[in-house]
């Protein structure tokens, strides 16, 4: 065989490998993605990013607030931007003036409030950066109530560890979208309950009448349409078990720092 | 044929045999090969030999790589390889990027979207400072497909963010754990000062590296055991700039980093400037990834293969 002949053979060989190397290990990595053991081992990554990060994040340390100037001019509302049910387009009607936010479940006194007294309660205004899971950003301004300032009233028994939000929206197939923090996250600062975007009373789009800021995480934790606050000591009693409608359903993680 | 001598001349066995190997060398037309006998024969070719010398290369092999860099590179070909294409992935669920901090949607710096024409068909359209490509079956629609990077470049290859980012975030912590190991080891065994740092004569010697690169002339013998001076660069701005840069921008995307290291956000010009730079550098992976398998290749891909599976290097001398 002359050497140009060889090194023509071995270029095929090359090629051929290569080629056939890269599609079966993509088929092997769509095959991995569909098993059971390893999306659970990926899944592993959360815990330790969730440690990693709280142990180098001050508790208190504030997520960046920026002036009037940076606001974005279009909010975009992403998920549901309107229950669309009866009942929620009842309290539309009458402009939100029979809703009422419960905090219950693990609290030495439920309470109850209507958005009238909500709005009554020291407030909190911050201009903060919005970030959603799919890589966009927006910016706005956000008043609500401080929402440690509403538990601290309802007073926590000691093992409640997480506070699941329930929300009005409720998808196709009849489950109502729902979210939830760690406890210690409610009494951060910037853990609001918010009635107003850039100053306006929330539209529907963007949660009406009342939606949580929790600004160190992702978008699809600020949970909207919030009815009632409940504590709890483990979520695995609750719908699918993962602590939120997008963990549940579609597999996004429960700790969205990332 | 053996038959036909036996008929010819009906001698014993020993004849036969003589007869046999006699005829069989007179039949051959071009005798490709000698028989190796002592004398006669080779005389003249001996003549030959003696007056035009063959080199003869002296082969010298030479311990290249040690054992914790390989293991570093090989996982990093892996590693990589998920991060890029499950990176793709995530793109994908939004596919634009900017500056500063906001995602302002009129003003993409980039963006890769499916484009219905007047007259019904789709077309990718990949955008770049208002510049727009046509890039149909690669990019913005390809298999009848609205997406931006194409099925078989993301991980998975269907359109599931959320497992994209499983597998990118898992691996991330993988190579940063790599990275750290290697740079530990780079460091303290010196490797980093002595092999990948250049000297000052490497640098002065850049033009002509530049100019042998260009008509892929390679160092060889002596040369050839150390690293030239542009792979030296390549390898200090990919481990140096790009790997520690791929990484930083890629927590500045994190809501939670951004509260604990506010001056990432300053430092890159914000969350969506962060998630460019992020694109960019993990292209400049691609960049790099693409020459270095080439020169692989080109200098020599088995003896190559082999240094960096067992270590052991070989070089051939001009005698």
């Amino acid at each position: 065989m002359i050497p140009h002949e060889r090194a023509m053979e071995r270029r095929q060989f090359l090629k051929g490998t290569l080629g056939a190397a890269s599609l079966v290990a993509l088929a092997g990595c769509d095959n991995l993605s569909q098993s059971s053991w390893f999306p659970s081992l990926l899944s592993q990554t959360e815990k330790v990013t969730d440690r990693v990060q709280r142990a180098i994040t001050p508790a208190n340390a504030l997520a960046k607030e920026y002036g009037e100037a940076d606001i974005s001019k279009v909010f975009p509302a992403n998920g549901n931007t309107d229950p669309g049910t009866e009942a929620y387009a009842g309290h539309v009607a009458k402009n939100f003036s029979e809703w009422t936010v419960v905090v219950g479940g693990m609290v030495q006194t439920p309470m109850s409030w209507s958005l009238a007294a909500l709005k009554e309660l020291p407030a909190r205004t911050q201009i903060t950066r919005h970030d959603c899971v799919e890589g966009w950003s927006a910016i706005g301004k956000w008043t609500g109530i401080p929402l440690g300032d509403l538990l601290r009233q309802a007073t926590p028994l000691p093992n409640a560890k997480f506070a699941v939000f329930h929300c009005a929206d409720v998808d196709e197939e009849g489950v109502s979208y729902y979210e939830s923090i760690a406890l210690v996250d409610c009494y951060h600062p910037q853990t609001i309950l918010a009635y107003e975007l850039n100053g306006k009373p929330l539209d529907v789009p963007h949660g009406a009448p009342i939606r949580l800021r929790f600004e160190r995480q992702l978008g699809y934790k600020q949970a909207k349409y919030v009815t009632k606050i409940e504590l709890v000591e483990t979520l695995s009693g609750i719908a699918g078990g993962k602590g939120g409608y997008w963990e549940d359903d579609q597999g996004y993680e429960w700790y969205a720092g990332i | 044929m053996a038959p036909l001598i036996h008929e010819g001349t009906g001698t014993g066995q020993g004849q036969e045999n003589e007869q046999v190997s006699e005829l069989a060398m007179r039949s051959e037309p071009f005798p490709l090969e000698e028989p190796s006998v002592p004398n006669g024969l080779t005389g003249s070719q001996g003549d030959v030999l003696a007056a035009r010398p063959v080199p003869v290369p002296v082969v010298e092999r030479v311990y290249r790589h040690r054992l914790p860099v390989r293991i570093s590179h090989w996982l990093n070909v892996p590693i990589l390889i998920i991060l890029i294409m499950s990176g793709l992935q995530i793109f994908n669920a939004h596919p634009a990027l900017y500056w500063d901090d906001r995602s302002d949607r009129e003003h993409p710096f980039l963006s890769i979207r499916p484009v219905k024409t007047e007259s019904g068909e789709m077309r990718g359209i990949t955008t770049i400072l208002g510049y727009k490509f046509d890039t149909t079956g690669v990019l913005g629609y390809s298999d009848g497909k609205r997406r931006a990077f194409p099925a078989w470049a993301t991980i998975p290859s269907a359109k599931v963010l959320a497992m994209g980012r499983q597998w990118h975030l898992f691996f991330a912590w993988l190579l940063v754990i790599n990275g750290l190991f290697f740079t530990a080891y780079a460091l303290i065994s010196r490797h980093a000062t002595r092999d990948l740092a250049p000297t000052g004569k490497d640098l002065r010697g850049i033009g002509k590296a530049v100019k042998d690169h260009l008509v892929l002339r390679h160092p060889k013998g002596e040369e050839a055991k150390r690293y030239n001076v542009l792979q030296k660069l390549a390898y200090v701005v990919i481990l140096g700039v790009v790997a520690p840069l791929i990484v930083l921008t890629g927590l500045t995307m994190s809501p939670t980093i951004d509260t604990a290291f506010p001056w990432l956000l300053t430092l890159f010009g914000g969350r969506q400037a962060a998630r460019t730079i992020h694109f960019i550098a993990c292209f400049t992976f691609v960049g790099f990834i693409v020459i270095h398998v080439v020169e692989v290749i080109l200098t020599g891909f088995f003896n190559n293969i082999r240094s960096m599976v067992t270590g052991w290097f070989v070089i051939k001398h001009e005698a």
